[in-house]
């Protein structure tokens, strides 16, 4: 039999591997997230500041030492998950990216309501997600690590225009992040059995025929 | 220091850091944060226990990388005179209005592992090689400001004293009540620099006459203003900030 594995009806949605990477996740970008809001009051660069209830670490001190400490798990968590993306095939499987018309006939169906969730299985609209999510993490890693070191890294820093916009660069990818995880968390409330599936390890759905 | 003896009174200005401590710990028990429900905030430095402790030891791993990523040759970046920020920003723990003037009878005193012990005068520092600067300051909090100051190297001062350049910290203690200390390769950086002049004219005290540190390295709490003793040390001696939760190296 020549079927490919992600075929296969009895194939858990979410591997072991992923669920931990994927809890391990929420809390590293968690940390990041708060505690960024609470440096970033600290001293706005832009004419507003996150709520105070909203912030992680009770002062700048206490944030800096929540942001530069969760880094490293959200840093071993994602190289972690990308080397098991290559590794286990995860990546080329699922996600490949769309083709332009692919991601506009899901777009479609999505904004019209009739585009379906299979667990396990990624449309179009859900891997150029994901993709950019990816992209942005990393872009993420990047201006933080130029603004974290504007001199040791200096080069780094010159390519994002100097440290002032490096910084805001931060900024504007952070909220680029919590807009995915509010999206993300929207299809979650729709689809709940997608939350199941991401805590235990339950069957990919074959494929229907509508 | 003599200048600060015989002050009758606890000042407003000295208790106000520990003021602003407790009104932080205050806030933590009152406000319940999302953070706090979601991933035990309430830990800010303010303790040495569990989470606290974790997160300290951490900042000192940090540290070490850090200064692993040091390289005492490469430069900050050094701009153009038209770069300058204009108006200048003041910042230091206290607010402008509570400047102290340099006390009568100064000296910038030299202590610790040096073997000429001599306190230094303005003029004797200024007999010294000089060099300027135009860099970017860059605070803690996130904003930055480019300035132009120029003194004497760091470097030049601890080799005439005859420091041991093999002590791995230099500390500063300064008569507004402030303090740092800096590890021996940062100390040692061509652009590290005892400030004497800032935008060409002599320090005034709020940009921290008579003598202030400068290093473009670190953040700019490192540079400590109104300087009143260096010491050479082989003993770990944190800082006013530093001891608050501000991690050490603080390099950029």
């Amino acid at each position: 039999m020549n079927v490919p594995p992600h075929r296969q009806p009895n194939l858990v949605a979410h591997s072991a591997t992923i669920r931990f990477l994927h809890w391990v996740w929420v809390y590293a970008i968690g940390c990041m997230v708060f505690s960024g809001w609470q440096i970033y009051s600290a001293s706005p660069s832009l004419p507003f500041i996150f709520p105070r209830w909203s912030g992680l670490g009770g002062w700048l001190g206490g944030a800096l030492a929540w942001h530069f400490s969760a880094m490293w798990l959200l840093a071993v968590d994602g190289m972690a998950y990308v080397a098991y993306g290559f590794l286990s095939g995860h990546f080329r499987r699922d996600f490949g990216i769309p083709t332009a018309r692919a991601v506009a006939r899901d777009m479609r169906s999505a904004l019209t309501f009739r585009l379906g969730h299979r667990i396990g299985h990624y449309n179009a609209v859900q891997r150029l997600l994901y993709l950019g999510v990816i992209g942005a993490l990393v872009l993420q890693v990047v201006t933080g690590l130029a603004i974290w070191k504007p001199v040791q890294l200096g080069a780094l820093v010159g390519l994002f225009g100097g440290y002032p916009i490096a910084r805001n660069i931060h900024l504007a990818t952070m909220f680029l992040i919590v807009s995915f995880i509010i999206v993300h968390l929207v299809l979650v409330a729709i689809f709940p059995r997608t939350l199941v599936s991401m805590i235990v390890g339950i069957s990919a759905e074959p494929e229907r025929r509508t | 220091m003599s200048a600060l003896q015989g002050s009758p009174v606890v000042k407003m200005r000295d208790i106000q850091p520990e003021l602003r401590r407790l009104q932080r710990r205050a806030f933590l028990r009152q406000g319940v944060s999302l953070g706090g429900l979601a991933l035990l905030t309430g830990c800010d430095l303010s303790t040495s226990t569990g989470v606290d402790a974790a997160l300290k030891s951490i900042l000192r791993f940090d540290d070490r990388v850090q200064a692993a990523l040091f390289s005492g040759r490469r430069l900050a970046q050094t701009y153009p005179p038209s770069a300058v920020t204009r108006p200048f920003r003041f910042n230091a723990y206290y607010a402008q209005w509570q400047v102290r003037g340099i006390p009568d009878s100064w000296r910038l005193e030299v202590a610790g592992s040096v073997s000429e012990k001599a306190p230094w005068t303005i003029p004797a520092l200024r007999a010294l090689p000089q060099v300027e600067q135009i860099t970017r300051h860059i605070c803690i909090e996130g904003w930055s400001q480019i300035g132009r100051w120029s003194g004497v190297p760091l470097r030049a001062l601890l080799q005439r004293i005859g420091a041991d350049l093999r002590a791995p910290f230099v500390s500063f203690r300064c008569f507004d009540g402030y303090s740092t200390s800096i590890d021996m390769a940062s100390a040692l950086h061509p652009q590290t620099i005892l400030t004497l002049d800032f935008d060409g004219q002599p320090l005034t005290p709020e940009w921290g006459a008579p003598v202030r540190l400068r290093i473009p390295t670190k953040l700019g709490f490192k540079s400590a203003k109104n300087l009143q003793a260096i010491e050479v040390t082989h003993v770990f001696s944190g800082g006013y900030w530093e001891d608050q939760g501000y991690d050490w190296f603080s390099g950029v």
